[in-house]
């Protein structure tokens, strides 16, 4: 193959892999985000109490985390070609992504939410807001910080899940790998592959946790 | 100071059921009166925090009334709730601040919920962080200021909404000594001016003595003792009163003393430091006494506690030793 047709590959490649995760991820943060909060909100100790809903929704989720995203992938292929009306391709692919992401977003969310101090909480009730004030007004902006290192984290769990949809004939960069580099054994392909992959997790990880960084008014600034 | 503004009528709370069951307050009765700065005191885990926490409804109350500014907050729903709580401040131990809001934005916050205007409402936290000293620090966030800065803060965010009541609990506990005082005065302060309530929890006397007209002493989940600051340090009637006026000390069992006769001298702070008081009356009356106990202290030079003493056999001398310590102003009990 030659160089330049190589380099449209992959340059292809590369965009299928940003859609994908990224694409997956914020529609996965739809359901996720509310879910999360969600769990917060109706536990037992919650603002909202609702033991039985709590608990069965931690199960939902809890089962759908625990199925391995390779299996997923196979298993949902019927709801794929439902959805997406093919199996194959970086679009088809986000329909397992999201499916796989939105409870372990979820549970990201719901770690964040439980880190803000309770009693903070409590001097926004003893002022008379009401659980959505508080839910809006004082959870999520006291965990902003931590919502978007958890967002850097699901990012990247992504690119790995959809570089793992290539071998069921998903797009992006890692079907390259698999069709070039593993099939047609080209270790050049797979190395600049790897190398491809490993830099955008750190830009991703990098940019997350920087912004967190920047946003975070816990961090004492001595002028 | 006539005009009811908390009235607890038969508060009793219990977390938990069955056999875990923990009752943290047993029928407390409590009525505070506008205008007041009105302490709690207890040792810990007597049930102080959940008893102020019951004044706001942060804890709901096992059976009880509470009645806040007229108002029967036990009978009205939690939107109806949510509305008399603008008429309660509260700060806390740990200040309780939102971290991610500017010192400004934080003074605001009370006052966006009751859908107060962004301009009208800056101007007012403005005015307010001006009222607690603290102008100069309006843009910077919580983590840059130190722990009296923050319970400033706390104590501006907590007047935003012009509440009838303060509510305080611990506030002081996590602060230093100096600090503590400029806090309590800066309540003293705002009490006078503002004719705001102030309720403090405390498990330190010198909290209440700085600043309260009248404490409760709660031990064992009830309110043990009630009244004036004075009448409470003069005649501590409850163990618990007299664990906590003077730290540490528990007067021995009379079976303890052994045969003889006793009396109890409780020092209520007229006595000066300086007035070597036991010595004088045993040079009065010639007659040695035994002191089987003494747990005092001294208070800006004043004396306060108690002290027990044996009688001499001479019942002369006993007489004599009355007229010296009424004399004195000390007063005495026989211990039975
Ligand atoms: N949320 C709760 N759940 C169970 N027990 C509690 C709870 N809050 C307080 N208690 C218990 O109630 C008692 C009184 O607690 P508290 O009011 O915090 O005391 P204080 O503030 O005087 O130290 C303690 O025995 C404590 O363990
Ligand atoms: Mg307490």
């Amino acid at each position: 193959m030659q160089l330049t047709e190589m380099l449209s590959l992959i340059v292809k490649g590369f965009w299928e892999t940003l859609y994908m995760t990224l694409g997956s991820t914020i529609v996965a943060y739809a359901l996720g985000l509310p879910l999360g909060l969600l769990l917060v909100l109706t536990d037992p100790k919650g603002l909202k109490p609702m033991p039985v809903f709590n608990r069965v929704l931690g199960i939902v989720i809890n089962l759908l985390r625990s199925v391995p995203f390779i299996i997923l992938l196979v298993w949902v292929m019927p709801v794929t070609r439902a959805i997406m009306g093919t199996t194959i391709g970086s679009k088809a692919t986000l329909v397992p992504l999201f499916i796989a992401a939105a409870p372990f977003i979820a549970r990201m969310v719901e770690s964040s939410a439980r880190e803000v101090n309770q009693g903070v909480i409590e001097a926004a009730q003893a002022m008379g807001a009401s659980p959505w004030e508080i839910l809006v007004k004082v959870i999520l902006p006291e965990a902003k910080p931590s919502l978007i290192v958890g967002a850097a984290i699901a990012v990247t769990t992504i690119l790995g899940y959809s570089a793992m949809a290539g071998i069921v004939g998903g797009g992006g960069l890692g079907a390259i790998a698999i069709n070039y580099g593993y099939y047609r054994s080209n270790s050049n392909v797979m190395l600049v592959m790897v190398v491809l992959l490993v830099l955008i997790v750190q830009v991703f990880q990098e940019v997350g946790t920087r912004i967190a960084q920047r946003l975070d008014r816990r961090i004492r600034e001595r002028d | 100071m006539a005009t009811p503004i908390i009235e607890l009528q038969g508060i009793t709370k219990t977390f938990g059921t069955g056999a875990g069951a923990v009752t943290a307050l047993k029928d407390v009765d409590l009525t505070i009166y506008e205008g007041e700065i009105f302490g709690v005191i207890g040792l810990s885990g007597a049930g102080k925090s959940t008893l102020v926490r019951c004044i706001n409804l942060l804890e709901k109350p096992t059976a009880g009334k509470v009645i806040v500014n007229g108002q029967e907050l036990t009978a009205l729903s939690q939107k109806e709730l949510r509305e008399q709580r603008r008429s309660i401040g509260m700060i806390f131990q740990g200040f309780n601040l939102l971290m991610q809001r500017s010192v400004l934005d934080n003074v605001c916050f009370p006052l966006e919920l009751c859908g107060v205007g962004r301009k009208e409402a800056r101007v007012k936290a403005q005015k307010l962080l001006e009222r607690v000293g603290l102008e100069s620090k309006k843009d910077a966030y919580p983590a840059q200021l130190s722990g009296g800065q923050m319970q400033r803060v706390a104590i501006a965010r907590a007047l935003a909404t012009d509440p009838k009541v303060l509510l305080c609990d611990e506030a002081t506990s996590a602060l230093d000594p100096t600090t503590t005082l400029s806090i309590l005065d800066l309540l003293k302060e705002l009490n006078r001016e503002l004719n705001v309530t102030v309720v403090i929890i405390t498990h330190e006397m010198k909290v209440v003595e700085a600043v309260c007209n009248r404490v409760a002493i709660l031990a064992d989940n009830k309110i043990e003792e009630l009244g004036t600051v004075e009448e409470i340090f003069r005649q501590p009637k409850s163990l618990a009163a007299r664990q906590l006026i003077v730290p540490g000390s528990q007067a021995p069992s009379r079976e303890s003393f052994g045969a003889g006769r006793f009396w109890r001298l409780t020092f209520d702070g007229s006595e000066k430091t300086e007035q070597p008081l036991v010595a004088e009356m045993v040079l009065r009356t010639g007659a040695p006494v035994n002191i089987v106990f003494a747990d005092t202290r001294a208070l800006n030079g004043r004396i306060y506690g108690q002290m027990i003493l044996q009688l001499p056999e001479n019942e002369l001398a006993v007489t004599e030793m009355g007229r010296y310590l009424t004399e004195s102003g000390v007063s005495f009990e026989e211990v039975i």
